[in-house]
Parts: C-alpha cells; sequence; structure tokens
C-alpha cells in the first residue's frame, strides 16, 4: 500500500504526541506521585452507615504527625461534616461515601475531586498549605434539590484546629 | 419523476423508495434538534442566571434529560440511519433487499424514541405521575419512569435491525460482485455498524437485565457502579457512533465538494478499522475518579485513548490533504495561498470545515481529559460539556446541518431555498459555540460544576481565571443563544426547501479516490477479523473490571436503596404499560404515514 511520505511523517509525529501524552500522565504518577481513585478501600452496606464505625459519625480526625483523616457522608442534598475543618500544612485522606445516590466531591478550584458512589468508598489525599476557606460542591446530578448541595472544607491554623477539637464537638 | 436533462440521475430518481426512508430519517432528526434546542436555550439562559421566569430548577433536569436523549441520541442516530442508507444503496448501486423492513426499523426506532420522549416530557406536567429526570447517562439508583428504559430498548433494537439490512444488502451484493472490493462508503458503514452492536449490547444488557426489572418492582435493587460501567461501555464508543458518519462525509463528500478528491483510500480504510478496535476498550476513562475500580484498569484505559487519537490525527491529514488536492485542481499555488481557490461561498463546504477545525480544538481539550492526573481538575466541571459541544455539538452536528444542504437536493429534487442563508446559519454557528465552548472550558478550570440548575453557591465566591464567573456566563448566554437562532435559520430553511418545486439537473457524483482501493491490502476488508480483534480487546479491558465489580458489590449492589423521582406503585406502572404502549405505537405508525407519503 502506497504511503505518501508526508502522511508517513506525520504518522510518525502523531505515534510520539501519543508516546508524549502516556509519559506524562506516567510520570504524573510516579514522579509528583498523582495517585487515582482506587479499588483500596472494601465495600460497604450504604444502608448501614449508622452502625460504620467511621461513617455513623463524619469527622476529622489526627492519625499521626500532620496526618488527619476525615470522614465524610454525602447525600441528599448535604455534606456531613459541614465544614470540613482542617489544619494547614497538613496531609489530609479523605474518606467518602454516599447514603443514597450518585454524588461528587469537589473541593471547588483544586484538584481535590471524586465520584461518591452508594456501596463504595473513595479515598483521596490531598495536602493542605496556608488557611483558606473552599467552597465544596456536588458536581454530579443527585436530584431535584442538586445545586443547593454544598458545603465547605475550612482550612485552618493549627491553633485554631486544636481549639475546635478540644471544643468537644466530637465526644 | 423528470429524468434529468444531463442524463445525470439523483439518487430520488434512482432510488425512490430508498430516498423516502433516507428524508424521513433526516425529518426524523431535525424535529429532534429542533425540541433539543429549545430546551438547549432555556437552560442556558436559566443556568447563567440571564432568565430563570420560564421554567423551576427543579424541571432544569427535565429539560437537560430531553436536551441530553434528543440531541445526544435521537438527532444523532436518526441522521446517521438515513445517512448510512443513503451510503449503502449509492456506493453498492443497488435497492435495499427489503424496504418492508427498512420502513419497520424505522418505525421501531420512532416508536422507541417517543416512548422514551413522552417518559421524560411528563416530569414537565404535575398532573402525570410520571418522569425520566435521570439525564442522559440514568445513573442508577437515581430511577426513571419504566417507560424511559423500555423506549430506549425498542430504540436500540430497531438500530441493530436497521444494521442488519444494510449487511444483508451488502452480502446480497457481493454475490453479485464476488471479485471486487468493498466500496468505500459500504465498509464505512459496515465497520461502523460492526462497532455499534458490540458498544451497544452492554447498555441493551443494563437496561433489559437490571435497570428495565429494578423500574418495574421486580428486583429491589441494582449495583449502581455495574450498570454505570456498562454505561460507559456504551458511552464512550456512542461518541465514535456520532462522529462516524461525519468522517464517512469527510471522507467522501468533502473532497468533491472542495473540487477534488480523495487522497487516499486504503488510509481511509485503515482509520476505520482502528476505529473499531479502540472505540470500545476506553470506556473507563470516563471512571477514572470512580471507587471501586483499580487504577491499574484505569491505566490501561488512558493507555487505549491516546491511541484511539491516532486515527482522528490521520483523518487531520487525510482530509486537509484532500482538500488541498482540490484546491490546486482549481488552480490553488503557494504553501498557503491555495487555500483562497476553495469554494467558501458554498455553505455544505464551509460549514464541513469549520467543523474540522472546531474538531481540533476539541480533540486537544480531549487530551486534558483523557490525560488520568489533570482529570481530577476538570472531571464533572463545565469544561467537560464545554469539550463535547465542540466535537458532537460542532464537528457531528454542524458537518450534519452542512451535509444537508448537499444531500437535501440528492434525495429530494428540491433545490435549496436560500444558500446564503445557509452561509450565514453555518457561520453563526461556528462564532456561537466559539463562545460558549471557550467560556465553558474557562468556567470548569474555575471548578464550575456542569449538570446544575444554579452553578453559584450561597458558602463561597469562584476565583476569577481567565475571565470572573459572571463575565463568563454572559459570554455563554450569547453564544447559546447565537446557537439557537442559527438553529432557527437551518429548520426555517429547510422547511421553505420542502416546500420549492422539485426540478432536474441537480445530481452530483463521488469522484473515486487518488489513490484507489486496489493500493489497500485485501486484509482490510476481512470484516470477520477485525470484529474478531476488537471483541478480544474488549474482552481484556472489561473482563477483569466487569469481574471485580461483581465480586465487590455482587450483581444487585450492597444496600443500595431505590430513588424514585416518580412514585408510581410498580403495579400501576405495569397496569398502564400495555396501554400506553398501544397509543405510542398507534401515533408512531400516524406519523410514518404521514412521513412516508
Amino acid at each position: 500500500m502506497h504511503i505518501h511520505a508526508y502522511e508517513k511523517l506525520w504518522l510518525a509525529a502523531s505515534i510520539l504526541l501519543i508516546l508524549l501524552l502516556i509519559g506524562s500522565v506516567t510520570y504524573g504518577a510516579v514522579g509528583p506521585g498523582v495517585a487515582m481513585v482506587s479499588d483500596t478501600e472494601p465495600a460497604i452496606d450504604a444502608g448501614g452507615l449508622d452502625e460504620d464505625e467511621r461513617f455513623s459519625e463524619p469527622r476529622v480526625e489526627q492519625v499521626g504527625e500532620n496526618e488527619y483523616e476525615a470522614y465524610v457522608v454525602a447525600y441528599q442534598f448535604g455534606f456531613e461534616p459541614d465544614p470540613i475543618v482542617v489544619p494547614e500544612n497538613s496531609r489530609v485522606t479523605f474518606y467518602v461515601t454516599s447514603r443514597d445516590v450518585i454524588h461528587g466531591f469537589e473541593v471547588a478550584g483544586t484538584n481535590a475531586n471524586t465520584m461518591v458512589v452508594p456501596g463504595e468508598v473513595s479515598e483521596i489525599t490531598v495536602e493542605t498549605d496556608e488557611p483558606q476557606e473552599y467552597g465544596l460542591i456536588c458536581n454530579e446530578y443527585c436530584g431535584a434539590g442538586h445545586h443547593v448541595m454544598e458545603g465547605k472544607v475550612n482550612v485552618v491554623s493549627q491553633a485554631e484546629f486544636e481549639e475546635q477539637q478540644s471544643g468537644g464537638e466530637d465526644e | 419523476m423528470s429524468e434529468a436533462i444531463e442524463g445525470e440521475r439523483t439518487f430520488v430518481d434512482k432510488f425512490p423508495e430508498e430516498a423516502a426512508v433516507v428524508r424521513a430519517a433526516m425529518l426524523g432528526s431535525f424535529l429532534a434538534l429542533t425540541l433539543g434546542a429549545i430546551f438547549g436555550i432555556i437552560q442556558t439562559l436559566h443556568r447563567t442566571d440571564v432568565f430563570r421566569g420560564l421554567i423551576s430548577s427543579t424541571d432544569y433536569y427535565t429539560s437537560l434529560t430531553a436536551h441530553g436523549v434528543f440531541l445526544a441520541l435521537s438527532f444523532t442516530t436518526f441522521f446517521l440511519v438515513g445517512l448510512f442508507t443513503w451510503a449503502i444503496v449509492r456506493s453498492l448501486d443497488r435497492p435495499l433487499l427489503n424496504i418492508k423492513i427498512t420502513w419497520t426499523w424505522y418505525g421501531l426506532m420512532a416508536a422507541g424514541m417517543t416512548m422514551t420522549g413522552i417518559s421524560i416530557l411528563a416530569g414537565f406536567v404535575d398532573a402525570l405521575d410520571m418522569s425520566a429526570d435521570v439525564l442522559f447517562t440514568f445513573y442508577a439508583p437515581l430511577q426513571a419512569h419504566p417507560l424511559f428504559y423500555a423506549g430506549l430498548a425498542v430504540f436500540i433494537v430497531g438500530s441493530w435491525i436497521a444494521g442488519a439490512d444494510w449487511f444483508r444488502t451488502w452480502l446480497a451484493w457481493k454475490r453479485e460482485h464476488p471479485d471486487e472490493r468493498i466500496p468505500l462508503q459500504t465498509f464505512m458503514v459496515l465497520t461502523t455498524m460492526a462497532m455499534w452492536y458490540i458498544a451497544s449490547s452492554a447498555v441493551a444488557a443494563s437496561v433489559l437485565i437490571f435497570l428495565l426489572p429494578w423500574s418495574l418492582g421486580f428486583i429491589d435493587q441494582v449495583n449502581p457502579t455495574l450498570t454505570r460501567t456498562l454505561f460507559w461501555f456504551f458511552g464512550h464508543p456512542v461518541v465514535y457512533f456520532w462522529l462516524m458518519p461525519a468522517y464517512l462525509l469527510w471522507y467522501t463528500v468533502l473532497p468533491k465538494i472542495a473540487g477534488g478528491r480523495l487522497f487516499s483510500d486504503p488510509l481511509a480504510r485503515v482509520v476505520f478499522v482502528l476505529f473499531l478496535l479502540l472505540s470500545t476498550p476506553v470506556g473507563i476513562h470516563h471512571q477514572y475518579l470512580d471507587p471501586g475500580i483499580a487504577e491499574g484498569f484505569k491505566f490501561i484505559s488512558m493507555t487505549n485513548t491516546m491511541f484511539l487519537l491516532l486515527p482522528s490525527l490521520l483523518t487531520a491529514f487525510t482530509v486537509v490533504a484532500s482538500v488541498e488536492y482540490g484546491a490546486r485542481q482549481r488552480g490553488g499555488t503557494g504553501l498557503l495561498g491555495w487555500l483562497t481557490e476553495l469554494p467558501w461561498r458554498k455553505p455544505e463546504f464551509t460549514g464541513m470545515m469549520l467543523a474540522g477545525l472546531m474538531f481540533a480544538a476539541g480533540g486537544f481539550s480531549g487530551m486534558v481529559n483523557a490525560g488520568m492526573n489533570i482529570n481530577y481538575m476538570i472531571h464533572n466541571t463545565i469544561w467537560v460539556p464545554g469539550h463535547f459541544h465542540l466535537t458532537v455539538g460542532t464537528a457531528v452536528a454542524l458537518t450534519f446541518m452542512a451535509a444537508t444542504y448537499w444531500i437535501w437536493p440528492q434525495i429530494s429534487n428540491k433545490p435549496i431555498y436560500s444558500r446564503s442563508i445557509g452561509l450565514f446559519q453555518v457561520v453563526l454557528w461556528f462564532i456561537g459555540m466559539a463562545l460558549m465552548s471557550n467560556a465553558m472550558h474557562a468556567q470548569g478550570i474555575l471548578g464550575v460544576p456542569r449538570r446544575t440548575a444554579e452553578p453559584e453557591y450561597a458558602g463561597f465566591e469562584y476565583a476569577a481565571g481567565f475571565g470572573g464567573f459572571e463575565e463568563l456566563n454572559i459570554q455563554i448566554a450569547i453564544g447559546g443563544t447565537l446557537l439557537f437562532l442559527s438553529t432557527v435559520l437551518f429548520i426555517g430553511n429547510l422547511v421553505l426547501t420542502m416546500g420549492n418545486p422539485k426540478v432536474s439537473g441537480l445530481a452530483e457524483t463521488l469522484p473515486p479516490a487518488l489513490s484507489g482501493p486496489d493500493d489497500a491490502p485485501r486484509v482490510l476488508d476481512n470484516l470477520r477479523l477485525w470484529v474478531g480483534i476488537a471483541l478480544v480487546l474488549v474482552v481484556l479491558a472489561y473482563a477483569l473490571p466487569l469481574g471485580a465489580i461483581i465480586s465487590r458489590g455482587g450483581l444487585l449492589g450492597p444496600g443500595v436503596g431505590t430513588y424514585p423521582v416518580w412514585l408510581v406503585p410498580a403495579a400501576d406502572a405495569l397496569a398502564n404499560a400495555p396501554a400506553l404502549l398501544t397509543g405510542v405505537v398507534v401515533d408512531a405508525i400516524a406519523a410514518l404515514a404521514e412521513v412516508g407519503r
């Protein structure tokens, strides 16, 4: 089959572009370490969240030095806890699940973004920097009140965080 | 019918019965376009808060479901079946085997879409206990009325019979021409339909095994990740199902309009084979951010997706080369000077070229979507509809509209009412989409979500990026309004065209490619081989993920409830369904008789 010389050149350039794109994604995974939401968390009974150790009381917990875990429940039409308060300059892992339908969990303007599916737990780890208040929105259509489903993620100073934790919020 | 003076006969002169089907299919498509455009303008103005008086924010989702289903499924597929019927009959130069079968699949598709359409539109009427506010993706556990799912199933079965009709016609031709290569247009139709059979089997299974029985109350719950994965098994190849008719036009009709001929027939075949092989094993890239699916499966899907760029990049070369050849045949010279020799005053030419240009832009934003880790930034933001309004909303839709100016005279013997309005219309679409899509991409980067009636929130404000949120809203509203006007001009022009008297002398022929089919290796025409490989790739990409999803959540879901947006008890639904079905079928037959006349 006859392939024109320019066409061969174009073909080679196209394949190079494709390999570069795959390479850049691979680099993102192994270099900066961008992990995808995965199947690391076992499936969960969406109807039995009230008996679940983590999700019966959605909250933020310290699990190590500068390491925190946030257990979040999405429902028609809101998030628990609200606001989600986390300290500055720390590493926070969100565990998010749904009580009812499929939702989204997006910290607006950042790359903290995941689907939330009933029966599954989404795990994403982010690093916080300066104190700032972020909007938390559901970015998957979830029913008639979808547009009012919002929350807050407040990144606060260490001092303020400790004050809030000892305020007896979860005791 | 008048024999053309030049002796050249149009499609309708040679195949009047088939031309009637093509016209009926395209009119069905344009009816869907009209409805979709009306919901489109309502949504644009509502979402951007320019005008929220017409519908409530709750009804916004009914409107959005209608916009998605009517445009993405109905407009595209009806145009496709019309175009493919034309392409098969024209390129094989023989009639279909049995026109009654042809009208049967048309009737099934029309009845199915009417059923689904009724279930959606009933959502606007509070008195009716029926709705289907589940959007185009119908993710469980949100539930639609059973009529919604039943209609989809009937529609898909109709499309399967259409494919069988074309395959059988080709086989009959093959018996008459045992040693000839498959004509290029027929080859394109057959590979596209082979892909469609593979892809649509998953969504048909999801609807018939899970969603329809669940909506009727036979099963209590479904596994949302499973039905979602089966949807995307279908949901990515369906975008190529929309795109392949546009490619068929770019490869076989556009070069002729430009005054030349297709550069390479073999490369065109290679491209369609690549689409058959690679369109399906990529659907998980829509689920990069889904829990319960291992990262490795996502990585495989990402790699396949990137390779799927190849056939589109090859198309860009071939189409531009063919058009350049046409320009040089018309006396064009120079490195870029040949561009001035192209027939820019023809709406069919300018429309398809602008569609192709926007497809290139859509391709680049698609690379961002496909880039697994950048996907976190834009997933489910309005960036994504910004992307697919460039691809399906322009590369496909604008090509279809532009092609109509060329093909409608061929299938009706009626000249277009006003080609100047046509030219204005395609340019207006381009300008409107440039404004709307660009602003949607920019808002997506700010984190503005898609699929919402009110993207502004009480508790926070978006940071400003390439223009602030409010300013971008205005651009979206202006762009959407121009697109609506463009659609009105298109439909109006076509309606006036239908009132034109029939004339003779409109026949157009399509020249063969510069590098013809004899240069193409025979193996390219071995459809069994390619379908076999495509199936193997699908099994490799999907067997393990589907197995894992079922073993995690079970076939019927881990304790997930039902969230009906309609609340009819299942028994009532069952009792009502036959009556509704009968009514719909009677309507459809009446409509069919109308169109067939």
